[in-house]
């Protein structure tokens, strides 16, 4: 077939790419935006396979069922409450298909090399792309791929930790190891070395030398990055697998991928903006990890929490007419959504408005409780983000905390000293009754006292928010 | 060793609380406590002695043997002379005291070597309304108070439109939204009756009307009025114009109102008097003055303690102080409570030890003798009693301000988006100079893409955030494109590489695009 058709193939893939991002600006147009990308996909391996250079039409095809087969049946099996563990393990695995590919495009450009100018002719695909470069042209490839590589096993590794973190399987807790950025420090100036002794040699000495340093890079940066910081981990690598395909892109000559690849990461870039924006912190302090110092000491916190039980919830809300919902990482570990949704579903039967109030960085992933609450069969139009929802809590009756600390933490506003000062969060104390339900006694993610938990309006609903919920549940008529 | 609380019966003439109903006593044996009562105690309360033995609390024939018998004695009014003398050291006394006007027997009682617990003393703080007995004393009084009015009145207190006529609702007038206030308030309210309240601190006026009242408002200079977060939470005494004002408003007002409940008190002062005899007289016959401060003179300038009096123009006048004995089973309930919240403060680890804790705010200000010391009256709490001062309101800009901030951030923000152009140009052209043609056509199309990428992406809901990083995910894998260009080379390293690139971005593929479809699927409109 002729390369003209196949570039034709990509820019169609490409408009077919980004009309599905776009299309997620709304949830009715989500749907078909998503079909949209599917399409974008077919298009693209379709013209690839029977475009120039691909071979092992059989193989390929195999493959792609086998991994079809098991990506299948993740995603039928996937809990919504584990969306943040798939996300990052599929991440690691566009990181590691970089490293591959790009290891390829340096074997490639090996053999090229090495033939004599006959035999260049005689070449076809990828291998004659290569046959005529310039030696300018193969020194930027080199750089290119050399990026794409370290980009793609940064990736790899962050992810897999981010992963193990998110699964549970790592303790989820901030560790260094001894030497702490300055280990990383050292591993990027390695990189950095190779770079230019890759640059002037070509050997694969350095490049194997640097794909180590850069998966050791992933592995430490993100086990020194705790629970809660995770939405801006996760959004970063998602941003980083899109700058590897698109540096892979570049070393291969080949345009979907480096309008994919600029696509995914810029989506990436943003979250992890919009995250880091939600918590007042600085992309930098995010990433090397723990909460910025104080300025001067914090304000003490007076009083006593007051706990309450299921009966004293259940009668406040039978008289309430308005009723905000304020859901975190807690609902999702104690698996209440659906508690939640029934709660939901009863108490609008009987007129009151409920509304849930969701913060940016409530969850483990950007927009999970979004999808938990979706998952449990709560409308849509009733779930609504934190600018849409601060102002109207002085005109409701009941604020329930489900499960979050921090993005409810009135410290952040009125307490200058507060590690968190300046964070936006969600003013629920400005309800005239609040609700926590809560485990223990704790403090949050970032290790500081609520007041909210001391105020006088506020009753704590010790225990795990499922088993609470389901005790009120039959108190409500 | 377990300690064991017992409650003698009132000798207060008329008194029929009693300060332990079956209940506490239940809650406070979990205290790891014993309990014992003096036979016929709860009599008047409506808590037989055989309720007490069911709920395992010994019943003790005289009030001799009980001060013998118990560890803590806890009753509702304060010892008479021969209470305090049957105290001994060690023991501890909770009760009403008033320590402030009962300096004979504090004396006697420290001298003793009792530990006294005046349930009045306890701080207006937060933490410790649980035992606050003024405030849930004061709560029955005021419900009681308006239940009083009631029985004396000749009227409906809701209006109604009868086949026999029109009724015009009652009009009453609460003076001082303290606890009893309020409580009268909503009572009233909750009876049909137009409220109106009256207090000193208008910051209360919020509550007045929570409870379906109307204040009254004065026509007076904010900055002389009286902060009420300065003195524990009560009104401090007022200045003499905002006096005037105030009798002037009420004189208005005296002819139109059927009930006027009282409830002025000012700490260790005589109650003003807010209702003078002239008001009395405008009155209508036939309507009813609680005065609920008689103890202290009496808001009401007609007053008598104690006594129910009748005006010649026909207005009745109430001066009793026992509103709460004369609902025993309601008070004594409250009372209890308070005495075991007390209790659970008293005995921190719940094993029927005492540990009387002298750093504590609540347990200090309460104690009024201890260790054969007065201990009134007891240091400032170190929290202030209602949240701190007001915060400073953030300074209104005017309009002209507002033009000014946003035409500087307009000009702001066109600078910055000019900056970042001109660097971003000026980089391209730089790279320009020096990459080879060929290089520069990818790298066009690269910064278009991440430039439509950051156009599209904002507009991305962020309900929807999750799904577009599956999304993301699920065309990301588009580097199997590599892979496939490079399967078909000879050397079988390369292809092993790819074979394995291959594979993995089909998972990516397959899962990404389909856990994106469940989830989306499952978004509904209500």
């Amino acid at each position: 077939m002729e390369f003209g058709f196949t570039t034709a193939a990509y820019v169609v893939a490409a408009v077919l790419f980004i009309l599905s991002l776009g299309g997620l600006s709304g949830q009715e147009s989500a749907k078909r935006a998503v079909w949209y990308g599917i399409a974008g996909m077919a298009l693209a391996v379709i013209a690839t396979l029977i475009g120039p250079g691909s071979g092992l039409w059989l193989l390929s095809l195999l493959l792609i069922a086998g991994g079809g087969t098991i990506g299948y049946v993740v995603a039928q099996r996937v809990q919504m409450t584990e969306m943040p563990q798939l996300v990052a393990a599929m991440h690691s695995l566009v990181g590691l298909a970089a490293v591959f590919v790009g290891l390829n495009a340096h074997i490639e450009l090996g053999n090229v090399l090495a033939m004599g100018p006959e035999e260049r002719e005689a070449l076809d695909g990828f291998a004659a792309l290569l046959a005529h470069k310039t030696s300018v042209e193969i020194s930027i490839l080199r750089v290119e791929l050399f990026l794409g590589v370290f980009i793609g096993a940064i990736t790899f590794t962050g992810s897999v930790i981010a992963y193990g973190k998110l699964a549970g399987k790592v303790n989820s807790t901030a560790t260094k190891l001894p030497g702490g950025h300055a280990l990383n420090a050292g591993a990027a100036g390695l990189s950095l070395i190779c770079l230019i002794w890759y640059f002037n040699t070509g050997g694969v000495l350095p490049l194997i030398l640097m794909t180590l340093a850069a998966l050791f890079i992933g592995y430490h940066l993100i086990m020194g990055i705790g629970g809660a910081d995770m939405p801006v981990v996760v959004s970063m690598l998602n941003s980083y697998s899109g700058w590897a395909a698109a540096a892979i892109g570049f070393s291969l000559g080949n345009d979907l991928l480096i309008v994919v690849g600029a696509l995914v990461g810029s989506s990436g870039a943003i979250l992890s903006y919009i995250m880091c924006k939600a918590m007042n912190r600085h992309f930098v302090s995010v990433i090397l990890g723990g909460f910025g110092g104080t300025s001067g000491p914090q304000m003490e916190v007076e009083g006593e929490q007051v706990a309450i039980e299921a009966d004293g919830v259940a009668s406040a809300l039978n008289d309430a007419d308005s009723v905000i919902i304020i859901p975190g990482y807690g609902m999702a570990v104690a698996q209440a959504q659906q508690s939640v949704s029934e709660l939901v579903r009863k108490l609008r039967a009987k007129g009151k408005n409920v509304r849930f109030a969701i913060h940016p960085v409530a969850g483990r992933l950007p927009g999970h409780m979004n999808v938990l609450l979706a998952e449990a069969k709560v409308p849509y139009d009733i779930v609504l983000e934190m600018d849409e929802i601060n102002d109207d809590f002085p005109s409701t009756d009941v604020a329930i905390v489900i499960g979050s600390n921090d993005i409810v933490n009135p410290a952040a506003q009125e307490d200058p000293n507060s590690p968190i000062a300046g964070m936006p969060v969600l003013e629920c104390w400005k309800a005239k009754q609040v609700f926590v339900s809560k485990r223990g006694q704790g403090t949050g993610y970032s290790g500081i006292e609520n007041p909210l938990f001391f105020k006088e309006n506020t009753r704590m609903f010790y225990g795990d928010a499922k088993a609470s919920l389901d005790k009120l549940l039959p108190m409500i008529d | 060793m377990r300690l064991k609380i017992g409650t003698p019966k009132e000798i207060h003439e008329g008194e029929r609380r009693v300060a332990m109903t079956p209940d506490s006593a239940t809650a406070l044996q979990k205290l790891g406590h014993e309990c014992a009562i003096e036979t016929g105690a709860g009599h008047e309360a409506g808590f037989s002695d055989a309720a007490y033995e069911a709920a395992g609390v010994e019943v003790v024939k005289t009030a001799a043997a009980l001060f013998k018998v118990a560890d803590v004695v806890a009753k509702v009014r304060p010892p008479t002379e021969t209470e305090v003398k049957r105290l001994r050291k060690g023991q501890t006394l909770i009760s009403f005291f008033y320590p402030g006007s009962n300096d004979e027997l504090l004396a006697q009682a420290a001298d003793k070597g009792a530990t006294v617990v005046a349930m009045d003393m306890v701080p207006r703080i937060s933490r410790a309304q649980k035992m606050d007995a003024l405030s849930s004393m004061a709560n029955i009084a005021g419900y009681r108070a308006v239940i009083e009015a009631g029985n004396n009145f000749g009227r409906f207190f809701t209006g109604q439109v009868t086949a026999a006529g029109k009724v015009p609702p009652a009009k009453v007038l609460v003076v001082g939204a303290g606890v009893a206030g309020l409580a009268a308030i909503g009572t009233a309210t909750s009876l049909g009756a137009i409220t109106y309240a009256f207090d000193v601190r208008p910051e209360v006026a919020e509550q007045i009307e929570s409870m379906g009242a109307e204040f009254v408002f004065l026509e007076f200079d904010d900055s002389e009025l009286p902060d009420g977060a300065a003195t524990g939470g009560y009104a401090p005494p007022s200045s003499p114009e905002f006096q005037a004002k105030q009798l002037e408003k009420f004189r208005e007002i005296a002819p139109d109102i059927d009930i006027v409940i009282t409830t002025a008190l000012i700490p260790n002062r005589p109650a003003p008097v807010l209702w003078t005899r002239d008001m009395v007289e405008a009155m209508k016959p036939g309507s009813v003055i609680i005065d609920l401060a008689a103890e202290r003179g009496g808001n009401c300038e007609l007053t008598v303690m104690d006594e129910k009096v009748v005006t010649d123009n026909g207005v009745t006048i109430i001066g009793y102080t026992d509103f709460p004995s004369r609902m025993a089973a309601q008070s004594s309930t409250l009372y209890a409570t308070n005495i075991r919240h007390m209790m659970t403060d008293l005995t921190p680890q719940k094993d029927g030890v005492i540990y009387h804790n002298m750093e504590d705010d609540v347990i200090r200000g309460a104690t009024v003798t201890h260790d054969k010391e007065v201990t009134f009256p007891p240091p400032p709490p170190k929290i202030q009693a209602i949240a701190a001062k007001p915060k400073e309101k953030p300074k209104e800009l005017t309009p002209d301000e507002k033009r000014a901030a946003e035409v500087a951030a307009f000009k702001a923000q066109t600078k910055q988006q000019v900056t970042l152009l001109v660097v971003g140009a000026a980089i391209l052209l730089g790279v320009g100079l020096v990459a080879p043609a060929s290089f520069m056509q990818h790298f066009i199309v690269f910064v278009l893409a991440v430039f439509v990428g950051f156009q599209v992406i904002w507009n991305v809901s962020h309900s929807l955030h999750t799904p577009l990083m599956a999304v993301t995910n699920a065309i990301s894998s588009i580097i199997i494109l590599g892979a496939l260009m490079q399967i078909g080379s000879g050397s079988f390293l390369v292809i092993l590489l790819a074979g394995l690139s291959i594979f993995m971005a089909g998972i990516n593929i397959f899962g990404g695009f389909l856990v994106t479809r469940r989830m989306l699927a499952m978004f509904q409109k209500s």
